[in-house]
């Protein structure tokens, strides 16, 4: 029999309803292999052991309690060990956003998405690791130190939910939330060879997600296949009236059993390979491509000629409003003050200690972008190029339902590659932006292994609120393939 | 486009940052190469293109203004550097 960290979160889910083990059983073993794994990974910024045995204590009462009565309706996240990102509110628990600014801070309530999930029986085994304030590509902006991808320790995870990715590609958990503002979901998903979802903007709740880019901020979640994620994103989606911009639409009901993708229509957009991309990520997606051809998908080249002006219109909009929200951290209301006798200085002093480098300079570029003068030739200019961007996604889906695509340029790289070059790292975003920019859903999936043995992932992207498509293509293709059961040797 | 110290400065200073003479410097640099990096964006023909704030097509949805439990004073102070007879409190903002 498979170690219990090893089965998928279906098995675990249907394990549980029979009494093969206990949900106790099941987070206790994630409990022991965190504990001989974290030494090297560092996925968890804190650890909540005692909550996670309360709660699978609790999910095993439930259990017994339904056997008596097994028509009774089920969640299947109940009993399931879960991690969270540490930029999701966690009623009571540190929640810093991998931030020296928010150490210790204790959020009085939960978001949403995450009391949607605790409402539905997960088990919380912990906060895991993300660039501070989920600005980066590799985890190597957090304030408490960088997380290690489980296929090659010496290599990033990518970021910024790379914490998340690195526990649920080592098995510390059979789920993980992230979050998505510029591809922070699908890089580390890609980059850990796991399964993740960027959801449509306004399909979950942000209420509780701690603000970056307001108009482009997106909760999400990462397993190691599609069928595993449907029953986070079911019990998380749907309307929030705590969150204005969260959309009233019903969640889909979506069923995985129909495999065939007959008559879908993938559209490839040939402005996504280009030099500079790894040949064995091109060729990589390509194969799966041909894949999706196999299980009946109609296959056409498709342009989004504006893709090239996603880089600077996201570098501009999304630090402008970065700038905005990050004026909360002024060390009045949470948060640790360095003293001063003024106020003034207050806020300075704290700030300038207190945010790291790569916050440092999204604000000031935001600051600027916004500031007297400059705010047509910069702010209103990305917003109108926007409009470009999304047009382009509009356009090519009145030809096809889904795009294919690569995630990123390149497998995982080497942590301190790219040193202190920020630009070197935006354009590991190239191919995330636009679907941000955008406000559509793209799922991130393994497609092949490098020949250093680095997981290649691909995203397909919908229209907005079409992840239903996602999901049946993404199971479609992993009924037919098995890179996302391969696991690293740790 | 490229940004000298002294813009930095103006800029850190409207953001409340306060910074070293080094990373002033440093941020003049990388602010510039990042500036020119957007350079193209600039170019771009937009006369008659509205921007996008938002990709909903949702505009302000209205709900009853009804009154619901939200936490305590107790709680919401609780992470508050310094607190005193159920306030925040601060140091002096006037002379």
């Amino acid at each position: 029999m498979p170690s219990l960290t090893d089965i998928s979160l279906l098995e675990a889910a249907s394990a549980l309803r029979k009494g093969d083990f206990s949900s106790v059983e099941l987070t206790e073993a994630c409990l022991e292999r965190i504990e001989a794994l974290e030494p090297q990974i560092h996925a968890f910024l804190a650890q909540t052991p005692d909550l996670a045995i309360s709660q699978a204590k609790a999910a095993d009462q439930r259990l017994q309690e339904w056997r008596k009565n097994t028509e009774e309706p089920l969640p299947l996240t109940l009993g399931i060990p879960v991690a969270i990102k540490d930029v999701l509110c966690l009623e009571g628990i540190p929640t810093t956003c991998g931030s020296l600014i928010l150490e210790d801070f204790r959020p009085p309530y939960s978001a949403t998405s995450v009391a949607r999930l605790i409402d539905n029986g997960v088990v919380i085994l912990g906060k895991t690791n993300t660039d501070e304030f989920a600005m980066g590509s590799s985890t190597e902006n957090s304030a408490y130190g960088t997380t290690h991808n489980p296929w090659d320790l010496d290599r990033v995870p990518g970021g910024s939910s790379g914490g998340s990715a690195a526990a649920v590609a080592a098995h510390m958990c059979f789920a993980a939330l992230g979050t998505d503002t510029g591809g922070s979901v699908r890089q580390p998903a890609s980059f850990c060879g796991i399964t993740g979802l960027k959801t449509s903007y306004g399909r979950v709740s942000r209420y509780g997600l701690i603000a970056y880019g307001s108009s482009l901020d997106t909760v999400g979640a990462l397993t190691r296949s599609a069928a595993d994620l449907l029953p986070l994103f079911t019990a998380m989606a749907g309307h929030d009236p705590l969150d204005s911009t969260c959309m009233p639409d019903p969640v889909p009901e979506i069923n995985l059993d129909d495999g065939s993708l007959a008559g879908i229509r993938i559209g490839v957009p040939k402005e996504y390979f280009i030099e500079g991309i790894q040949d064995e990520v091109e060729t990589a997606v390509r194969s799966a491509v041909k894949i999706f051809e196999a299980l009946g998908a109609e296959i056409q080249e498709v342009s989004l000629p504006h893709t090239d002006l996603a880089l600077p219109v996201y570098y501009l909009i999304a630090p402008a409003e970065a700038s905005a929200n990050l004026a909360r951290y002024d060390a009045v209301r949470f948060g640790p003050r360095l003293k001063s006798e003024k106020l003034w200085d207050q806020y300075l002093k704290t700030r300038g200690e207190l945010f790291g480098p790569e916050v440092k300079r999204r604000i000031m570029l935001g600051t600027y972008a916004l500031s007297a003068g400059y705010y047509d030739a910069y702010y209103g200019q990305a917003q109108k190029v926007r409009t470009l961007i999304k047009d382009d996604f509009e356009t090519v889906f009145k030809d096809v339902d889904l795009i294919a695509c690569p995630v990123a340029p390149t497998t995982a790289f080497r942590i301190g590659e790219h040193g202190d070059d920020p630009l070197a790292m935006y354009l590991e975003d190239i191919f995330t932006l636009p679907a941000n920019l955008a406000g559509v859903p793209g799922m991130a999936f393994p497609v092949g292994f490098d020949r250093n043995d680095l997981p290649i992932g691909m995203q397909l992207n919908a229209p907005h609120m079409g992840e239903k498509a996602l999901f049946q293509a993404v199971h479609a293709y992993q009924t037919q393939t098995d890179w996302h059961r391969r696991k690293p040797d740790l | 486009m490229s940004l000298t110290v002294d813009e930095v400065r103006h800029i850190a200073n409207l953001a409340r940052l306060q910074l070293t003479p080094e990373e002033e410097r440093r941020y003049a640099q990388q602010l510039s190469s990042i500036l020119e990096s957007a350079a193209r964006l600039l170019e771009v023909d937009t006369a008659q293109i509205p921007p996008t704030a938002t990709v909903l097509p949702l505009r302000a949805p209205l709900r009853p203004d009804t009154p619901r439990p939200c936490p305590t004073r107790e709680k919401m102070l609780s992470n508050a550097p310094e607190a005193e007879a159920g306030m925040f409190r601060v140091p002096p903002v006037l002379e």
